[in-house]
């Protein structure tokens, strides 16, 4: 065990822990919550291998932006505050749920872990100056693309939302 | 140095984590998150590889940027279709069936 072990396993331990109460609990907004917990402490997990920057920008964005819009939309679609079991599907499919996802877990981490071996290997995450000379020189143009792409979805959220939406039976009696 | 089971390992466990939050939740919202957590996980991996092979493209760390990015795109388009699902249906229940007219 080497001290980048023995700190990934803590930031991953908790992350696992967080990433499973996200999925599980009873309580709607705490599952957002837990979700920020699962995400910040993934970004621990990335400043160990030396991936500061992007370490930085998954609290920015994720812990900062998307977690807010997922409570925003929570409370907009009145999520019961408390526990409830609305959310969850029936006995029979969660355990079906849980079968493939534990399976889907196992052949994944075989899969890696058998590609990769397991003797200890150094951790090259390289410095900032260098991974910001290779986005805007080598990754210039998905860069690009990505902006135009942001564009598009910021365009496309707010037109979904001004669509003349209603209740069906509100329009209904609309017309009437 | 830094063994390759641990990141692997913590991988595989977070996609199927997202996997099983995908197949069962029914509240839509509840079920993006699951989707956040693969994503997490994908971007997890291009990081590891990305720090523990020779990547002097930095292409690694740079798809996983792309990966954020993406996903806050994706998140904000998708809260958008569930709040008009809201406004049409009245829940965002996905195992319910919609009505067929």
């Amino acid at each position: 065990m080497t001290t980048y072990d023995v700190l990934f396993t803590l930031a991953g331990a908790i992350s696992t822990g967080a990433a499973v109460l996200a999925v599980s609990t009873k309580h709607l907004v705490h599952s957002a919550l837990w979700l920020v917990v699962a995400l910040a402490s993934l970004s621990g997990c990335y400043l160990v291998l030396g991936a500061e920057f992007v370490a930085l920008v998954q609290l920015l964005v994720y812990v900062g932006a998307i977690v807010v819009l997922v409570l925003f939309a929570l409370m907009l679609t009145r999520a019961p505050i408390g526990r409830s079991r609305d959310h969850d599907t029936p006995l029979p499919q969660r355990a079906a749920a849980l079968v493939v996802g534990a399976a889907t877990a196992a052949l994944l981490s075989a899969v890696l872990i058998s590609a990769f071996g397991n003797d200890a290997i150094t951790v090259r995450g390289g410095s900032t100056h260098v991974l910001a000379s290779q986005i805007f020189g080598t990754w210039v143009w998905p860069f690009e693309l990505l902006s135009a792409l942001l564009l598009i979805a910021l365009v496309a959220a707010l037109a979904l939302s001004r669509m003349p939406i209603g209740r069906r039976d509100d329009s209904e009696a609309d017309a009437r | 140095m830094i063994h390759p089971v641990l990141p692997m390992l913590l991988v595989g466990i977070l996609f199927g984590v997202g996997l099983y939050g995908v197949l069962a939740r029914r509240n839509a919202v509840l079920v993006l998150i699951g989707v956040e957590l693969m994503l997490a996980a994908a971007g997890l991996l291009f990081v590891t590889v990305g720090s523990l092979t020779a990547d002097p493209l930095r292409a690694g760390q740079s798809m996983t940027v792309f990966i954020i990015t993406i996903a806050a795109a994706e998140i904000a388009v998708a809260l958008a279709v569930i709040l008009a699902v809201f406004r049409a249906r009245g829940n965002i229940d996905v195992s319910q069936r919609g009505s067929d007219d």
